[in-house]
Formats: structure tokens, C-alpha cells, sequence
């Protein structure tokens, strides 16, 4: 298959296939996350990439008979691997053996009270992926965050950033062209619907405690509404919405967060990332304190530092397109 | 009851899927990506109740955006679009 | 109650289904791109809104209701933008292949 075309669209696809496999097996958030990422925002991505270079693959100098071959006994170790694993959710598997029953016991509050615990020691959020993820693993969080904000200064040191944007008259929106009337629908259901897609961002991030979400996938779909606005209206637009160094800033802003709650609880006396020491509340009644403070602030940076790296490779992306 | 709007939806994905292969113009093969799409949203969300998990429904409403942001970026990023050669060539032509 | 609700949210499903699978035979066997983008897109929606509706009657009053209609009102929305959006593509972009498969729908009916 040589079209890059078809190839985009079925990544998409395969893509969005994976997501629902994620969900048969049982985990809406990785699901929620591929969705986005995969089936949505690398196609943009990739689509983006495609207008700038051609679209049909140049003819492969080796032949594509060898890469099959391993490729194919590849897989077939791994399925031979996997056939001595444990079934599926086996109660008795090594995994939820040793460590599991306490985690899950600390962790959330019914089975807490049912351990009979004491009501203050756990974590306490139901969503248990969001209380491994930023909680008993947050140093690792902070670490694939700050991945996050690596290929983010990747991009931007190889596609240049905000002087390009003056140098390269970016901007495909056709306000000044005849044929103008065709897109009134378009930037008028866009316009009622970007709001809406900003407070279901906003929800996911602070959700991400009790059901499927967090950071990750909220900061994908804040990053999506800007993407759709500057689809539509074009990039002018949208830098006027979003200004690169304001976005800019962002990206550090996130990581500067995760990494700052880290180092506040170390001041309070804990270790890093400890957030019992958050015990105290500034605001009784106001503020949640302790592990939810903690967990807020962190997907909070997560979800900044996520956000704005995806704005940024889509300005660095299409900003690229010389005018025709 | 689910399991008729199951099987009725995973028929029309094929049926689509049967489209995206034949289209003989790339219109053709967006549309049916557009509506293979549209009952995927849908077949999360008879899933989310087959399974008595409603937590389901926030991914549908994420694939229903998701949907909607590739068909635009297909058409704004490919030769045939909206924002394709012909109308440049009106503009600066 | 319990089974009037029932009764009406089976009519509901079993409706959209039969829409849905209407519009996907559609947009396999009609002749032309114009033809299968009506046929395709406004039963789609229609399908999408009765299952929907079908779905809410299950679920009751609960917050469970409130997303569905959220589903349903982006897709009332974004369906047929994204549907226009690819036709007004289509037609500024008349290609010979569209103008091909349409006269070869007028050939058939001619020959009748």
C-alpha cells in the first residue's frame, strides 16, 4: 500500500480499534486516553504532515519480505508468552497477590471502612488508576510529564517557533474569497460547540477522582477545542486566541506545578511527593486536604503541561504550510 | 433489547467499512468514515448499558468529538477540501 | 409503569436499529455520492437520536440521562455540519469521477 492517505486513516482506525479492546477489557481511562490521543489528535497530526510533504510513499529500495517475517515470529513468541500468563482477572494470579489487597484497601474508601481501617490513612479517591497514577507512582507521573514537555521543546527546536509565525503568512482562512458561504455552517456550529468541548475538559480533569479521566486526557481535549477553532477559523485566529508565548509559558507552568507540589511537601517535612504532610488545610471546609490536595494539584499540572504541548506542535505543525 | 441494537450497529459499521473500500471517489470513503464514526459513539454507548457500566458515556462523547475534529481535518488538510487548490487559485489567481 | 417504559424504550431501540442498518445498506447499494450522503447521513442521525432516546427511557431520571443527551445533542450537531461540510467540499470540487458515477445513474434510467 503505498498511499499515505489510506495509512492515516487506518492508524485511526486501528487506533480507535485498540481503544475499544482497552474498554472490553475493563479500562475506561487507558480507552479515554487513546481515543483521544490516538484516534484523534495523531491523525490531525499526521493529516497536518501530510499537506506539507507528498502523499504517496516513494518505492522501498529493500524488498518487504524480511520486515513481514520478523515482524510475524515476533508475535508469535509473544502469543506463546502469554499462553502461561494467568486468566484474565484470576483472583489467585501473582500479581494481585502480594502488594494488591493492601493497596486496594488504602486506597478506596468502602473497601477501607470494610479492612477496617482508620478512615484517615489511605488515599481515599475511588478511581483507582487515578490514586496509583498520582499518588503511590507520582515520581513516575512527574517523570512521564516532564517527557511531555521534552517533545514539546523537541518540536519546538526543530520547526521553530514564534518567529516563524511572523515570517510565514500562516494563515489559510478565507474571509476575503467568494466562495465564502459555504463554510457560515461550519464556523457557526463551531462556535456554539467550542465552549461546551472547554467544559468537558474541564470536567474530565476534575472528575479524574471518581471515574475515568485525569490529566492526561483532559489536557488532550482542551488542546482538541483549540485545534478545532483553528481548523476552522484558521491560524491567525487562533494565535490571537492563544499567543505562543502564552502557551509557551504553559508548558513549563504544568511541570513547574507537579514538581513544585513535590517540593512543597518537602518543606513541610514530608519526603518528596509525600502528600500526607498536606494534612492541614489553609481553608477548612474550602480546600481539600492531604492526598485529594495533592492528587488535585498534580493531575492540575499534568493537565496544563499536556494542554499546551499539543497546542504547540499544532502551531508548529501548520505553521509550516507556506500560503500557495 | 441491547444486544438487537448491538448486532444492528456492528451490521451498518460493516456495511460502511464495505463503502470505505469500494468509494470510488475519496468523498465517498469520508463519509463512511464519518458514519462508521457515528455508530461507533453509538455502540459505546448500548455497550456502557449492556455492561451496567454508565461510565462509558464520557468516552462516547470524547469519539463523537473526535469524529467531528477528523472529518474536519481531513477536509481542511487534503487537496479536495474546503480550503483546497481550487479555491487558492481563485485567490491568488 | 415499569413496563410501559420498557415497551417504549424496546420500540425506541428496535427503531433506531432498523434506521441505522437502513442507512448503512443505503450507502452501500445507492448509485451516486450526492444520493449516499443523503441517504447515509440523515438516517444516521435519526438512528443515533432513537437509540439514544431509547436508552434515556432505561436509564430514568439519573445523571446517567443527562450525559446521553449531551451525546445526543453534539451528535444533532456535528453530524449534519460535518455531513454539509463534506458535501458544499464535494461540489466545489466537482471532479470528473462524481460527474461519471452520475451520468452512468442517468445511462441506467435512460435504457428503462
Amino acid at each position: 500500500m503505498r498511499s499515505l492517505w489510506a495509512a492515516v486513516m487506518l492508524t485511526g482506525i486501528y487506533s480507535f480499534l485498540g481503544a475499544s479492546w482497552m474498554l472490553i477489557l475493563d479500562a475506561p481511562d487507558v480507552a479515554f486516553t487513546e481515543a483521544a490521543v490516538g484516534a484523534g489528535l495523531s491523525t490531525v497530526l499526521m493529516l497536518s504532515t501530510l499537506a506539507l510533504t507528498g502523499t504517496t510513499m516513494k518505492k522501498q529500495a529493500t524488498s518487504t519480505l524480511l520486515p513481514l517475517v520478523v515482524v510475524s515470529l515476533t508475535g508469535l513468541a509473544l502469543i506463546y508468552g502469554t499462553a502461561d500468563m494467568p486468566y484474565f482477572g484470576d483472583p489467585t494470579a501473582p500479581a494481585h497477590q502480594h502488594l494488591m489487597p493492601e493497596f486496594m484497601a488504602d486506597t478506596v474508601p468502602s473497601i477501607h471502612e470494610a479492612a477496617g481501617h482508620h478512615a484517615e490513612t489511605g488515599v481515599g479517591v475511588d478511581n483507582v488508576v487515578t490514586a496509583v497514577l498520582a499518588s503511590y507512582r507520582g515520581y513516575d507521573t512527574l517523570g512521564e510529564t516532564v517527557v511531555i514537555l521534552t517533545a514539546g521543546i523537541g518540536v519546538l527546536l526543530i520547526l521553530g517557533g514564534e518567529k516563524r509565525f511572523s515570517s510565514f503568512f500562516a494563515d489559510l482562512s478565507l474571509r476575503d474569497v467568494p466562495s465564502m458561504r459555504h463554510r457560515a455552517i461550519l464556523r457557526v456550529a463551531t462556535k456554539l460547540l467550542i465552549p461546551y468541548i472547554l467544559l468537558f475538559a474541564l470536567y474530565v480533569q476534575f472528575h479524574g477522582d471518581y471515574g475515568p479521566g485525569g490529566g492526561f486526557q483532559a489536557g488532550v481535549i482542551f488542546a482538541a477545542a483549540l485545534i478545532l477553532y483553528g481548523l476552522v477559523f484558521g491560524l491567525r485566529a487562533t494565535l490571537k486566541v492563544a499567543p505562543p508565548s502564552v502557551v509557551e509559558t504553559l508548558v513549563a507552568l504544568g511541570v513547574l506545578l507537579y514538581a513544585g507540589t513535590g517540593v512543597a511537601t518537602m518543606l513541610l517535612g514530608g519526603n518528596f511527593l509525600d502528600y500526607s504532610v498536606l494534612e492541614h488545610p489553609l481553608l477548612p471546609g474550602v480546600l481539600p486536604h492531604g492526598q485529594h490536595l495533592g492528587i488535585l494539584l498534580v493531575e492540575l499540572g499534568v493537565g496544563i503541561t499536556v494542554a499546551a504541548v499539543m497546542i504547540t506542535i499544532f502551531f508548529a505543525f501548520v505553521g509550516r504550510e507556506h500560503p500557495r | 433489547m441491547f444486544g438487537i441494537a448491538t448486532a444492528a450497529i456492528l451490521v451498518t459499521m460493516c456495511l460502511a467499512l464495505v463503502r470505505a473500500a469500494l468509494g470510488p471517489t475519496v468523498f465517498d470513503r469520508i463519509l463512511a468514515l464519518n458514519m462508521f464514526g457515528t455508530k461507533t459513539v453509538l455502540l459505546i454507548a448500548v455497550f456502557g448499558f449492556l455492561t451496567r457500566r454508565p461510565d462509558f458515556l464520557d468516552l462516547a462523547l470524547l469519539y463523537a468529538l473526535m469524529n467531528f475534529i477528523g472529518v474536519i481535518a481531513l477536509l481542511r488538510f487534503s487537496r479536495y477540501g474546503l480550503f483546497g487548490e481550487s479555491e487558492l487559485e481563485q485567490r491568488t489567481g | 409503569m415499569a413496563l410501559m417504559v420498557d415497551i417504549v424504550s424496546w420500540i425506541c431501540i428496535v427503531a433506531g436499529s432498523f434506521f441505522a442498518v437502513v442507512g448503512g445498506i443505503g450507502i452501500v447499494r445507492l448509485p451516486d455520492f450526492y444520493t449516499r450522503m443523503h441517504g447515509g447521513a440523515i438516517t444516521d442521525t435519526m438512528g443515533a437520536g432513537l437509540i439514544l432516546l431509547g436508552l434515556m427511557f432505561q436509564a430514568g431520571l439519573t445523571l446517567v440521562t443527562v450525559k446521553l443527551v449531551m451525546i445526543l445533542i453534539f451528535i444533532f450537531i456535528t453530524s449534519p455540519t460535518s455531513c454539509h461540510a463534506l458535501a458544499s467540499s464535494a461540489s466545489i470540487n466537482s471532479s470528473a469521477s462524481i460527474n461519471k458515477d452520475r451520468s452512468s445513474y442517468s445511462d441506467r434510467r435512460d435504457s428503462d
